[in-house]
């Protein structure tokens, strides 16, 4: 992962965002002409809805089981067949993703909100503030947080709260270093300028003139970060250290798939396929996003 | 350059030195003592227990005294195994991780710069889309699912590999090394070519083939070295994520290692093992990403002249 920096390009971008809307209007017509960018779009939709809905058309009751009919494969009655405690593999899956949706979006929104904040500060304020803060996102850049996330789970206990705010607390960073770059090629920029003179202050500054010009590269990252984040929910769901039963998660059904896949081969290859496709779609958008806004190397 | 060095080097200090005191109060932070989930303990025995591993003493007494047992490389002994050091186990599993993060780098790098590679020097046709479509689907596909399905193809339904272990029958080594090595070969993949696209658009690049260099020498002598930056800084986190990546492998395949080590000794709840592994993995880390830094750096000559010039 790098920083992207502030590039002529970028600048360039932003001189644009400046007459009006055109910059999003064009960024919009070069999306909807990615086929892969549009589909991933589509079905991260749909999958958004299937979740928020899933308590009213869930084909089954979450926590029923049906002790007699035992894992059976998929058939009329059971779209993707039943787990060892004979409950409907589908339902289970839509609920799982509840979950690992949530995760991705809400600790993607805490390292947002972390981020922005810090990084539209220190390229705001600059100076002695502004290397003090750096050196601190630099410090923690060089800590290894996955090990530290795992101690944290065994720490703390698995709690879904800690879990949101362990990973958002490790995902800022990048976002604040984008941010902060971005900021302080707005500075010098000539509106930046009049605003200051006609005595707005810093933090309205900020909020009216300089986030809204940097949203760019900001909803970008964001859009590569959710995968991340899922991905990292699933790692630790895998190993038994992040969503705990009787709630469940796409990457604990992978793990109870896995320990059972010699003879129920479904109960992995479902959940499976219902991580890797919302992973692939948030990426491909977030690709699609990128060439679509101009943005440079904001992540990879 | 030296003062490159220098200034990371100095970074890397302090944040070694967090690790190991944030990882010491957290782990003491942590509900429950070591020894609460033992049967029944005696008052009397249970005491003794504290005293020998220290536990009675003030807080700030059990940091200084860790913290001098860790200057002479002692990362104290294991509560869930008595009578094996922490050190011990961390020498027992570290070859077996350093071998298998060995062979899937090997894989990563060699695939993905292949692949890479190939893509950048035809950019936009099939020789681009299949190797990239493919690296989207290894990064798409985490190793907790990549393992299991290699497993049920390669192990259970064809039964051409074993399926677990670490040395003990030829070709066990095969599915985890893959395993591992996927998710890196992907991303690197990705890295190579979009350096070798940039640094194929460069002036210097058409000087070499104006001046009548055949392609392939183009490719290795001029283009390689500023096309795979991006790879060599990426090795440093990379280090970090196989380490990662090993608790899931070793777990999945059964094999001894650190990771495996690691996530048992955070479900016993093995406060001495869970504080050595993390500061041990944790300084390995710091140090790899410093290397890959340092790397980086000494082979962009940008940077290289950035730093004589003391900027």
């Amino acid at each position: 992962m790098s920083v992207s920096q502030p590039t002529n390009e970028s600048t360039a971008v932003l001189a644009d965002a400046e007459q009006g809307s055109s910059l999003w209007h064009d960024a919009w017509i070069r999306l909807s002409k990615n086929r892969m960018a549009v589909s991933g779009g589509i079905v991260l939709i749909f999958m958004v809805v299937v979740a928020l809905l899933t308590p009213w058309i869930a084909p089954y009751d979450y926590e029923v089981q049906n002790l007699d009919l035992g894992a059976q494969p998929p058939s009329l009655q059971h779209w993707l067949g039943t787990d060892v405690f004979g409950r409907d593999l589908l339902t289970q899956i839509m609920y799982g993703g509840r979950i690992s949706l949530a995760v991705g979006f809400i600790a993607t929104a805490v390292a947002l909100s972390i981020g922005v904040t810090w990084g539209a500060i220190a390229g705001y304020v600059g100076g002695r503030v502004d290397a003090v803060m750096m050196r601190l996102v630099d410090i923690l850049y060089a800590l290894p947080f996955m090990i530290f996330i795992v101690l944290l789970m065994v720490v703390f206990g698995r709690n879904v709260l800690l879990l949101f705010l362990a990973i958002g607390a490790v995902e800022w960073l990048t976002m604040a270093r984008i941010m902060r770059s971005q900021v302080q090629s707005l500075r010098q920029q000539e509106f930046v300028e009049a605003a200051i003179s006609l005595g707005l202050s810093p933090a309205a500054i900020i909020r009216r003139h300089v986030v809204p010009n940097a949203l760019g590269p900001i909803i970008v990252y964001t859009t590569l970060t959710i995968p991340s984040v899922m991905l990292l929910e699933a790692f630790l769901s895998f190993l038994g250290l992040g969503i705990q039963p009787p709630q469940t998660s796409w990457g604990l059904l992978i793990s109870y798939g896995a320990e059972t896949m010699e003879e129920y081969p479904w109960l992995l290859i479902f959940p499976g396929l219902a991580l890797t496709i919302t992973l692939f779609s948030l990426n491909f958008l977030g690709d699609g996003l990128r060439d679509a806004l101009d943005v440079r190397g904001s992540k990879d | 350059m030296l003062k490159f060095i220098a200034t990371r080097l100095l970074q890397a200090i302090p944040v070694i030195f967090i690790v190991i005191t944030a990882t010491f109060f957290l782990v003491r932070a942590a509900p429950g003592g070591p020894f609460d989930d033992e049967k029944v303990v005696l008052p009397e025995v249970k005491r003794a227990l504290e005293a020998q591993y220290k536990l009675d003493l003030p807080l700030h007494e059990q940091y200084l005294a860790y913290l001098s047992d860790l200057a002479n490389g002692d990362l104290g002994p294991s509560f869930k195994y008595p009578g094996r050091s922490v050190n011990e186990i961390l020498f027992s599993g570290l070859p077996v991780t350093a071998e298998l993060g060995f062979y899937a780098l090997m894989i990563a790098l060699v695939i993905g710069v292949l692949a890479g590679v190939a893509a950048a020097l035809k950019p936009n046709t099939r020789q681009d889309y299949i190797p990239m479509t493919l690296a989207m689907i290894g990064i798409c596909m985490p190793s907790f699912l990549l393992g299991p399905l290699l497993v049920l193809v390669f192990g259970i339904y064809l039964e051409w590999l074993p399926i677990s272990g670490w040395g003990a029958i030829p070709g066990d080594k095969i599915l985890p090394s893959i395993t591992l090595g996927a998710a890196y070969a992907a991303y690197i993949a990705r890295l190579s070519r979009a350096g070798m696209l940039e640094v194929l658009s460069q002036d210097y690049i058409r000087t070499a083939r104006a001046k009548g260099l055949p392609e392939w020498k183009v490719v290795t002598k001029h283009a390689l070295r500023g096309g795979l930056i991006p790879v060599i800084a990426f090795l440093g986190p990379a280090f970090a994520g196989l380490l990662a990546g090993s608790f899931v492998v070793e777990t999945i395949f059964q094999i001894p290692g650190l990771g495996r080590f690691y996530v048992q000794a955070a479900f016993n709840r093995d406060y001495t093992m869970i504080l050595g592994t993390t500061v041990f993995l944790s300084t390995l880390i710091v140090l790899f990403n410093l290397l890959s830094d340092i790397t980086a750096a000494w082979l962009n000559p940008r940077l290289r002249a950035q730093f004589k010039g003391g900027a």
